[in-house]
């Protein structure tokens, strides 16, 4: 587990993240939303250690993160953070073989080569692997991107937006690998993420955040609610069951100029649905 | 305060008193009151010596940032001034070229190598940057640098082969102190092409937007580009061939009139130019008062006081950006 | 499989190295004055191995740190620095002064200051300027302007004879080395790189970027600080050994980048070092033997390595 207490970052007069506490349940995948500027991303950068904090600790299974030696560390706990473009001519295989430097210090052991394989053909990237990757198209990249944190094999995995320039199918397939890796490896993941639709979907717990601070955090169903997102959005949210997932619609009701009849008949056919369903 | 302050008009009566500044300034002692009842001496040097030293100063300084201010707009890139560009040192390596040549050449003929080399050499530059992709604002002004390093490299390995570094060097080191009477009237052609300036100011504005989007408004893309490119490069090749190179002018003056009034030529481009000769001014003052009755060089001046400004401006905007 | 080709590049380019190396030594030698060429030969081999190296290692660790392909340590206003120190030496101390005629001091002297120089700009490339290269090269450029011209300024009033005595020390060139200094020097490069010799491995992760690097366990940071001080040091080392050599390194990185396809900083460093001891040697012999010794080595490389620079800018394009 991890237990995040009061961190805290500010950036001249501007507090980006004002005393955020929260804990981290092991074998679920934890999503981060809010609006833009909320701090996700700067919370994660503390939590993983890539941002100094200005107060505040973070524990992991009781122990403080920012004593621990950065190698040991890299064994624990990995971090994919959103741009990730790089100018370097590097192989899908040689990317995914950088996730084995905490362990083999870029020695690469006969062990090391038996897991790199194994996280490839995990990520059906076998075709892919003496591919560069500035020659791969966004979803590709991710895979390969993922498959390097996979390979460096820690109980956690934080993500930032992960769906980042990714259309429907590659987001979907996405989220269903780390789902799969929660199921079959037993991860910790923690995603920020955008969609609330996709966090609703794929997560298991949720943590909001507002100006710096935690909106709410818990289970989705506790987080998912008309009443808390319209607070944390600022804008008319209304959430349908929908194949026993809370979908959010947040279109205004004049797009397409929806009349309250075509509302109407919508509801009408989405139950239908659910009810064959 | 200053943004309010920041006017045409303001500048211009500023640009007056710093011109009657530098008119009394000198080894040869010469007030105001003196005006009325002037020696023969006296004369002489206002007429020969401090007044074209006033008025090279003003043209120099105004057109080199209006140059600065062009080029700036045709390659959409803040960083892209005569010096940058490598304009200067392509004008550099014209004159040396001439001299060493032709020895008996004159000031007109190593005008003219200047010229042609300059204009060359900017074409050139546009060529490579028109060409590669990744037009970063590092990168542009990056590769006019490097292109200039190679240029004044062979400048050095001429002048070396003809010992004639010292001079060289010497010589091109921006000074006004040398044009008097009858030697900065050169300086009188970049009028017209000032004048022309003018004209196309709106023009360069349009075609610094690039290729497509002049074409969809109708202009003449490669046209107005030449224009702009040969002005900048006879003006440039003027200015080093009369006073020598003069660091950074072109850089930050159109940089310190961006921040406070915008990006749009037409309204930016008087102010620039007399900001330039202000600043050039100034520079020479100082110069000239510092260890007087010696003289330190305008390029060391304005290398000094201009790199403290860019620097400033720089920090200013890093802060902003943070 | 493509192992064992970067490998086997490393061993052709050590032996194109030697060969290079034999030609020079043995190249039209004169049984009469045999005894005086192959020492002095032997001198500016050892010279141009040690500069090589310097300035290749560094300016390969140089751009990953900045991940920037075309940025050198010296492109930051190092050559004008090391002009002004020259320079202010004459002119505050006349060229009789002891400074310059008595090498070693001029060598200490040189390098301190430049250490001290290129620190200073380090230090604002990763605190003021949070990272940002084109703040970094700014700076440099201008810091580099105000130093040329403050030398320029002094230049003009020297004497014709103490400029012609300055001239000589101004351009990189390894004609008139002192034996000494190169052994110190040697010893300099030499230990720089064996402390960066374990750091070849988180060097290619570090390519990677800071985040990456930090998540791999590598401790970016602190990495990159030390890195620059190794950088400084071997970068002020070379110029003050023979002078300021601006476009060697972006040369010679540059050509490994072309040969050896790869991130790996093993056959990156090694390769870039064998490039540039081979650039070295020819023009070297091109100057010595072609042009009689008339022209100065930096200005060879200058032209050269401009050149290939602009033609490399022209073709990646096309890409």
């Amino acid at each position: 587990m991890i237990k995040v207490r009061d961190i805290a970052k500010s950036y001249g007069e501007k507090k980006v993240v004002d005393d955020v506490s929260l804990s981290i349940e092991k074998g679920k995948i934890t999503s981060m939303i809010g609006p833009n500027g909320a701090g996700k991303s700067t919370v994660i950068s503390m939590i993983t250690r890539l941002l100094d904090k200005d107060s505040g600790e973070v524990l992991i299974e009781g122990d403080n993160i920012f004593t621990q030696p950065n190698n040991e560390l890299a064994k624990k706990i990995s971090i994919l953070k959103q741009s990730n473009h790089l100018e370097l001519k590097i192989t899908v295989r040689e990317l995914v073989s950088f996730g084995r430097y905490p362990y083999s210090k870029g020695r690469l052991k006969d062990e090391d080569h038996r897991v790199i394989d194994e996280a490839i053909e995990y990520m059906e990237l076998e075709e892919l692997e003496d591919r560069y990757i500035d020659e791969l198209s966004g979803g590709q990249r991710q895979r390969a991107y993922i498959a390097m944190t996979i390979v460096q094999d820690t109980e956690y995995i934080f993500l930032d937006e992960p769906l980042n320039n990714l259309d429907m199918k590659h987001s979907v397939q996405i989220m269903q690998i780390l789902r799969r890796l929660v199921r079959e490896k037993n991860k910790t993941i923690i995603i920020v993420i955008h969609d609330i639709n996709f966090a609703s979907c794929y997560s298991d717990n949720i943590v909001a955040l507002k100006n710096g601070k935690i909106a709410i955090s818990g289970t989705k169903h506790e987080v998912i609610k008309k009443s808390i997102l319209e607070e944390i959005y600022e804008m008319e949210i209304n959430i349908q069951c929908i194949f026993g997932h809370n979908i959010c619609i947040y279109f205004d009701d004049q797009i397409g100029d929806v009349t309250e009849n075509d509302a109407k008949e919508y509801a009408q056919t989405v139950q239908h649905e659910q009810l064959r369903a | 305060m200053i943004r309010k302050l920041f006017r045409l008009d303001v500048l211009i009566v500023l640009l007056l008193i710093f011109s009657i500044l530098s008119m009394f300034v000198g080894v040869v002692e010469l007030r105001p009151r003196d005006l009325f009842s002037l020696t023969e001496e006296q004369q002489g040097i206002l007429l020969n010596s401090r007044l074209p030293r006033t008025v090279s100063i003003i043209i120099a300084g105004a057109s080199l940032a209006v140059c600065g201010l062009i080029m700036q707009q045709l390659t959409r890139n803040k960083f892209v001034s005569p010096t940058t560009a490598g304009t200067m040192d392509w004008a550099q390596l014209g004159i040396l070229i001439g001299l060493v040549f032709f020895p008996g050449v004159s000031m007109l003929g190593r005008l003219a190598f200047a010229s042609v080399l300059a204009v060359v050499g900017t074409l050139l530059f546009m060529q490579i940057i028109s060409r590669i992709k990744f037009k970063d604002i590092i990168f542009v002004p990056l590769i006019g640098l490097m292109l200039g390093g190679v240029v004044a490299s062979v400048s050095t390995f001429l002048a070396i082969r003809t010992n004639m570094l010292q001079a060289i060097s010497g010589w091109m080191h921006g000074s006004f102190s040398t044009l008097i009477a009858g030697k900065y009237e050169i300086l009188y052609i970049s009028i017209p092409l000032f004048i022309v300036a003018l004209l196309y100011a709106h023009q360069f504005t349009v075609a610094g937007m690039g290729e497509d989007f002049s074409k969809n408004l109708g202009l003449n893309y490669q046209k107005v580009l030449y224009i702009g490119l040969f002005i900048t490069a006879v003006i440039t090749a003027l200015v080093v061939v009369s006073v020598g190179m003069l660091p950074f002018l072109g850089l930050i003056v159109p940089n310190i009139v961006s921040v406070f009034r915008g990006d749009h030529l037409r309204s930016t481009i008087f102010l620039t130019a007399v900001l330039g000769a202000i600043f050039v001014m100034i520079c020479d003052v100082i110069g000239r008062v510092v260890i007087y009755p010696y003289e330190i060089s305008v390029g060391l001046t304005i290398a000094i006081i201009g790199g403290f400004v860019f620097l400033f401006l720089i920090f200013r905007r890093a802060g902003a950006d943070a | 499989m493509l192992k064992m080709t970067n490998k086997k590049l490393i061993l052709i380019l050590a032996l194109g190295a030697v060969a290079s190396i034999v030609l020079y030594m043995l190249y039209d030698l004169n049984p009469a004055i045999f005894f005086y060429q192959i020492p002095s030969r032997a001198k500016r081999v050892a010279a141009i191995v040690i500069v090589g190296v310097a300035i290749a290692v560094s300016t390969v660790i140089f751009q990953t740190i900045v991940k920037n392909r075309i940025l050198t340590p010296s492109i930051m206003g190092l050559d004008s620095v090391y002009v002004f120190i020259q320079t202010s030496m004459i002119f505050f101390g006349g060229a009789s002064s002891a400074i310059l005629l008595n090498s070693k001091a001029n060598y200490f002297v040189s390098m301190v200051l430049l250490v001290i120089f290129t620190l200073f700009v380090f230090k604002f490339l990763f605190k003021f300027t949070k990272n940002n290269v084109f703040l970094l090269l700014l700076i440099g450029i201008i810091l580099g302007t105000l130093f040329g011209n403050l030398a320029t300024f002094m230049q003009m009033m020297i004497s014709p004879e103490d400029f012609l005595i300055l001239q000589n020390n101004l351009f990189g060139s390894f004609s008139a080395v002192d034996e000494s200094l190169l052994w110190i020097t040697g010893i300099i490069v030499l230990v720089s790189i064996l402390f960066v010799l374990k750091d070849f491995n988180s060097l290619d992760v570090m390519s990677l970027g800071r985040d990456h690097a930090m998540n791999l366990g590598v401790n970016y940071d602190r990495k990159v600080s030390q890195l620059l001080v190794i950088i400084a040091v071997l970068v002020s080392a070379a110029t003050a050994l023979v002078g300021p050599m601006m476009f060697l390194g972006l040369l010679v990185v540059n050509i490994a980048h072309e040969v050896f396809s790869t991130y790996r900083h093993v056959y990156l460093i090694i390769g870039s070092a064998m490039i540039s001891i081979i650039t070295l040697v020819f023009g070297q012999m091109i100057i010595q033997f072609m042009f009689d010794g008339g022209v100065e080595l930096s200005i060879i490389i200058n032209l050269v390595g401009g050149l290939y620079f602009i033609y490399l800018m022209l073709r990646r394009s096309k890409i």
